[in-house]
């Protein structure tokens, strides 16, 4: 699903060259959920942010989906996220002066033309998701009436609302306390399984990280451990016509690294 | 599609930014209000010109010459009238008015109108039947102002000249005057019939003689110019219909409110800068959610058209709001200017200059919204992920076409708007000169507060210094808002300091106050012991020598008129009636261009008994029998003279050869008695001619009784109160400027709006910083002074940038516009500053009121939100 291929990322800082990432290779595979953690400053977001094509590399590609980011202009990255990506932020990120379902909407009205939907069509696909998320009471409300897990899962309805083939969560539980958190997971895992999207994870949180497939370590731009905690269900698949159980880790792996 | 969501986020984001936004839509609101008012108003006043140009003249043709009319064109008139053509003149003077019971006196305005003048409109009278009755015996009206001059009240007796007359009524309405012209000059009106009995038309006496013609047919008129049109011209006698006037008049008004436009344009540009400043902070706030519309797929340019549409519908309420406000001064414009425009001017919508309102408005906002606004465009979606990311700055085409196409913007209006395009580009340059001034001052600022931080200060100052240059300052905007402001009320003060001081005629003690003229030669001498016992210092006495052009070089005027237009001296100088004397140095006012001035070498005068004409005299060349002259060099240029010219004069039938021997240049503008023409002393002392007498006399009631002295004793010599006559032209620049302040106040408004606007929409990212703040142990008394010193430090740099600026406008204004010297007003100056100063750190601390009450807890949570 994402391949990323010899990825740096170098930024000026104070006049001076700073290596943000350094040469990463990484491989996920569809409908997986991989979690990539690491200190303050280790390349997270910036990983992040590349394989979502939301800035270009230094050096490297990445390719998402059979598609080259590198070779699409900024509108034709924006397009694309449309298409295939949804986002979940630490802050949520609601547009403050548009309402729950307004939010909801937006994704979908950014490529109304490319899916020919109606307005009414639309509106009904968002209460929708805002019911599954359990928010259909709380639609015409606007973010700053909202708790903080409620604008999350707002956000959630959100970043599932074109059906996205990846979703991109930057540390999605770092704004929340401990429990709403979990509730959040839960319902984005449960998104993740049922719409068999491939969930890329960055947090801090090593229980978290703990829920994933996979585990990706960055350290000063590099990765330094590439651990595979279960089945992805693709695999867990695989696993079954192999003769393995669903909850069988496929056991630490080490890829990449210094 | 992509449109259409532009739309839909355009209003979905707009709902809660229009609250924020009202600075935005009151800039616009105001600039266009002000613009509106002046073209509906122009509108109004032209269209009630056309309308009543036959009024305003009182007949379809007149007729006019400063002399008495010749005999052949009295004859043209005497068979007119035995044709019974409707022709009826009028005659007007200037001299003393002496009310015999409560003895006051004043230099006044007299007509003798002919009995059916004026044939259209309707003059109004009380009593009513007052007007008729001054063809009934020796009978007066006169305008309401002469009762007030003169404490009069109807009944009583007016001595004007050698006559007496009864005073019947007050005339309250006068079609055929302008306001300005019955404040400047107080009129009375007799009947023409009575008016030799006056014994006021002598020799040399300013009067004005016109015929007033009733023709409503075209034909008529133009049969009459075919039969008397050389006549005319011959005799140099105006000729004019009620369509010249009223295109005079309309010209008039068009040049008057175009400068006026010139004024509105530049409140419509302040309200721009209002609106820039505006969008850039409100963009700067959008700038996480429009890295995250981009994260959500959202193209560049549907974000940008959806801010741009939000724009376009503030721009929109803003300009129909403006629409509103400048129709509502539209009406109040005819009030302000009522001194100065033609009677019955009636008010009409104009939804020609509505719409104009409404479209220069959206488009003004729009050029000036759009530099801020294309910064969405390179918003990057990583902020969404880091809020500190700050993209590599690029070169960006689009901002520089958007910063031409407002720059093509401002200056083709103005060039639309400026009486003449020249004048518009010089306007235009005028302002981008300011505009760039005040935004290089700005950077000078924050490069100065960083090199010059005052590092021994208290915390307060120090913050509030440094919150100068600190990163996202409003330093540049505000400094422009302010200065801008500052520049425009400082401008209009100064120039108003100078002209002021230019129209002050009594400039302190030694100077003289009172005027006497048409004094006859005979008289000269009495008058002179007469009011030189009472004068307290020595009387000037300059003689008046009336005379006409006849030759230039040896060719007779008639012929010079008949050349082609390029090679001919200006007709006007050629067939005006001078007025020239002779003395032996030069006065204040005058400065010597070319030639040399008669120094030691007087000439001998005359044959003692001539006329003092082709006298035998010795000159400095040598030429005999040809007097030296000095001519005012603007006369030479239209007269296409020079040095060594020959010129010849006629004084009353008796030719003068002259050669010009120097050029000077002459200030109007001082009170002296300036003349275009000096001859050399001994030439004219025994020409026919009348003397002017200054003199200074102290004491309001010493003058008045002078006067009426003066006027039982010398009934033709009029007497001109300067201290009156300061009251009068006081009066006058006061409504004049009445005007200008009306239009003024949109400009300082628009200034505080946008001063306003550049504080309160950075007011979030104030109140984040002192929550901070607060967080850390700053107390609100810390907080208000850290503000109060940012306040202070950058309304009185922005406003005295504004000010050095507005020094350099009033002077270059002041001497090229107006041509009078520039007065450096300083306290007048000093308030602009204290105001405009003061007016920032009250609308700072308002403004950041929040950030003052607040508990630091819950501005951070709503910031962050």
């Amino acid at each position: 699903m994402i391949r990323a291929e010899g990825l740096s990322k170098t930024y000026m800082s104070g006049g001076q060259p700073l290596r943000v990432l350094d040469r990463v290779d990484l491989h996920l595979e569809p409908e997986s959920f991989v979690a990539v953690v690491g200190p303050s400053g280790s390349g997270k977001t910036t990983l992040l942010g590349l394989l979502a094509g939301l800035d270009e590399p230094t050096e490297g590609t990445v390719t998402v989906a059979g598609q080259n980011l590198q070779a699409l202009t900024e509108d034709g990255r924006a397009r694309f996220r449309a298409e295939n990506i949804g986002f979940v932020f630490q802050t949520f990120h609601l547009l403050a002066t548009l309402t729950a379902l307004e939010n909801v909407m937006v994704p979908m009205e950014l490529r109304e033309r490319a899916s020919r939907e109606t307005g009414r069509s639309i509106r009904a696909r968002a209460m929708a998701l805002l019911e599954r998320v359990g928010l259909a009471d709380r639609a015409s409300h606007y973010p700053a009436q909202l708790s903080g897990g409620e604008q999350q899962r707002v956000a959630l309805a959100r970043a599932f609302a074109n059906e996205p083939r990846i979703l991109f969560a930057d540390e999605p539980t770092g704004n929340l306390d401990r429990k709403t958190g979990q509730r959040v997971v839960d319902l984005m895992e449960e998104l993740n399984q049922e719409r068999r999207t491939t969930l890329v994870l960055v947090t801090h949180d090593v229980d978290l990280a703990a829920r994933a497939h996979r585990t990706i370590s960055l350290e000063d731009g590099r990765v330094v451990a590439d651990e595979r905690n279960r089945a992805n269900p693709e695999e867990g698949r695989a696993a079954k016509r192999d003769g393995r159980s669903d909850n069988e880790p496929s056991g630490p792996s080490k890829q990449g690294g210094p | 599609m992509i449109r259409g969501f532009a739309a839909r986020l355009a209003w979905r984001e707009g709902r809660a930014a229009y609250g924020r936004l009202t600075v935005f839509v009151s800039s616009i609101a105001l600039g266009v209000g002000s613009l509106v008012a002046i073209h509906s108003f122009r509108a109004d006043v032209q269209r009630s010109i056309g309308e009543q140009a036959r009024t305003l003249l009182g007949a379809d043709v007149r007729v006019s010459s400063n002399r008495a009319f010749p005999e052949t064109f009295d004859a043209v008139l005497d068979s007119m009238a035995e044709q019974d053509r409707e022709v009826a003149r009028t005659t007007t003077l200037v001299s003393m008015v002496l009310d015999t019971r409560s003895q006051g006196i004043r230099l006044l305005q007299v007509q003798g109108v002919a009995s059916g003048y004026p044939y259209y409109g309707e003059v109004t009278s009380t009593p009513d039947a007052a007007w008729a009755e001054i063809h009934e015996g020796p009978s007066v009206v006169a305008d309401p102002a002469v009762f007030i001059q003169l404490g009069a009240a109807v009944g009583d007796t007016l001595l004007i000249g050698e006559a007496r007359f009864v005073l019947r009524g007050e005339v309250t309405g006068l079609p055929t005057e302008l306001g300005f012209q019955t404040a400047i000059g107080p009129r009375v009106y007799i009947s023409l019939d009575r008016l030799p009995s006056t014994g006021l038309l002598t020799f040399g006496s300013i009067a004005r003689y016109h015929a007033n013609f009733r023709m409503p047919e075209r034909e008529d008129r133009d049969e009459f110019w075919d039969r008397n049109g050389e006549l005319l011209d011959a005799n140099q006698l105006e000729f004019t219909t009620a369509g010249i006037r009223a295109q005079e008049m309309s010209s008039a008004v068009e040049d008057f409110s175009r400068y006026l436009g010139l004024m509105g344009l530049t409140a419509l540009f302040l309200g721009g800068i209002g609106v820039a400043s505006a969008i850039n902070v409100y963009i700067r706030e959008k700038v996480v959610s429009v890295a995250v519309l981009r994260c959500l797929g959202a193209l560049q340019g549907t974000i940008f058209t959806a801010y741009l549409l939000q724009a376009a519908g503030l721009a929109l309420i803003g300009s129909i709001l403006g629409v509103g406000l400048g129709t509502a001064v539209q009406w109040g414009l005819p009030l302000a200017l009522a001194g100065v425009l033609p009677a019955g001017v009636t008010t009409q919508v104009s939804w020609l200059a509505l719409g104009a309102g409404v479209a220069l408005g959206v488009w003004v906002a729009i050029m000036f919204a759009l530099g801020p606004l294309l910064e969405v465009r390179g918003v990057s979606p990583l902020i969404a992920l880091r809020h500190d990311f700050e993209p590599a700055k690029r070169t960006d085409f689009r901002r520089i076409g958007a910063f031409l196409l407002l720059a093509l913007t401002l200056v083709g209006l103005t060039v639309l708007e400026a009486p003449t395009p020249d004048q518009g580009i010089r306007f235009a340059a005028a302002l981008g000169g300011v505009g760039l001034s005040l935004w290089a001052m700005a950077r000078v600022l924050i490069l100065a507060a960083r090199r010059f931080f005052p590092h021994r200060m208290s915390y307060p100052i120090r913050q509030g210094v440094s919150n100068l240059f600190r990163p996202r300052n409003q330093t540049v905007s505000v400094t422009l808002a302010l200065g801008f402001g500052a520049f425009v009320i400082g401008t209009v003060g100064l120039v108003e300091a100078s002209l002021t001081q230019a129209f002050t005629l009594e400039a302190g003690a030694g100077r003289w106050n009172l005027l006497l003229f048409d004094v006859q030669p005979d008289q000269r001498e009495s008058v002179e012991s007469f009011v030189g016992s009472r004068s307290s210092g020595p009387l000037e006495v300059t003689p008046l020598v009336p005379s006409q052009l006849s030759a230039i070089n040896g060719i007779p005027v008639e012929t010079l008129l008949t050349l082609p237009e390029g090679e001919r001296p200006s007709s006007w100088a050629m067939r005006r009636e001078f007025r020239h004397t002779y003395r032996a140095e030069l006065s204040g006012s005058e400065v010597m261009v070319a030639g040399d001035w008669w120094d030691d070498e007087v000439a001998v005068g005359g044959d003692g008994g001539g006329r003092g004409t082709g006298a035998e005299r010795v000159s400095g060349d040598g030429v005999a029998g040809i007097a030296r002259i000095s001519m005012e060099v603007e006369l030479a240029e239209s007269l296409r003279v020079g040095l060594g010219d020959h010129v010849t004069w006629d004084f009353a039938g008796v030719p003068v050869e002259s050669r010009i021997t120097s050029l000077r240049s002459v200030d109007w503008a001082r009170f002296e008695t300036n003349f275009y023409v000096i001859f050399e002393p001994g030439v004219l002392e025994e020409a026919p001619q009348t003397a002017v007498i200054l003199a200074r006399v102290d004491g309001e009631q010493e003058r008045a009784e002078l006067q009426r002295d003066l006027v039982v004793r010398f009934a033709n010599v009029a007497v001109l109160d300067l201290s009156l006559l300061q009251q009068t032209i006081d009066a006058i620049l006061r409504q004049a400027n009445q005007g200008i302040r009306f239009l003024g106040v949109f400009s300082t408004v628009a200034g505080v709006l946008v001063l306003i606007g550049a504080l309160a929409t950075s007011r979030y990212q104030r109140m984040r910083e002192s929550a901070l703040l607060k967080t850390l142990g700053a107390t609100r008394r810390v907080i208000l002074q850290i503000l109060t010193v940012e306040y202070a430090v950058l309304g009185s740099l922005a406003t005295t940038a504004g000010l050095v600026l507005a020094i350099g406008a009033g002077w270059m204004m002041a001497r090229t516009v107006f041509e009078v010297p520039f007065r450096l007003d300083l306290v007048r100056i000093g308030g602009v500053w204290l105001w405009v100063t003061a007016v920032t750190v009250v609308v700072g601390l308002i403004g950041s009121r929040g950030a003052l009450s607040r508990p630091p807890l819950a501005v951070l949570r709503d910031v962050a939100g």
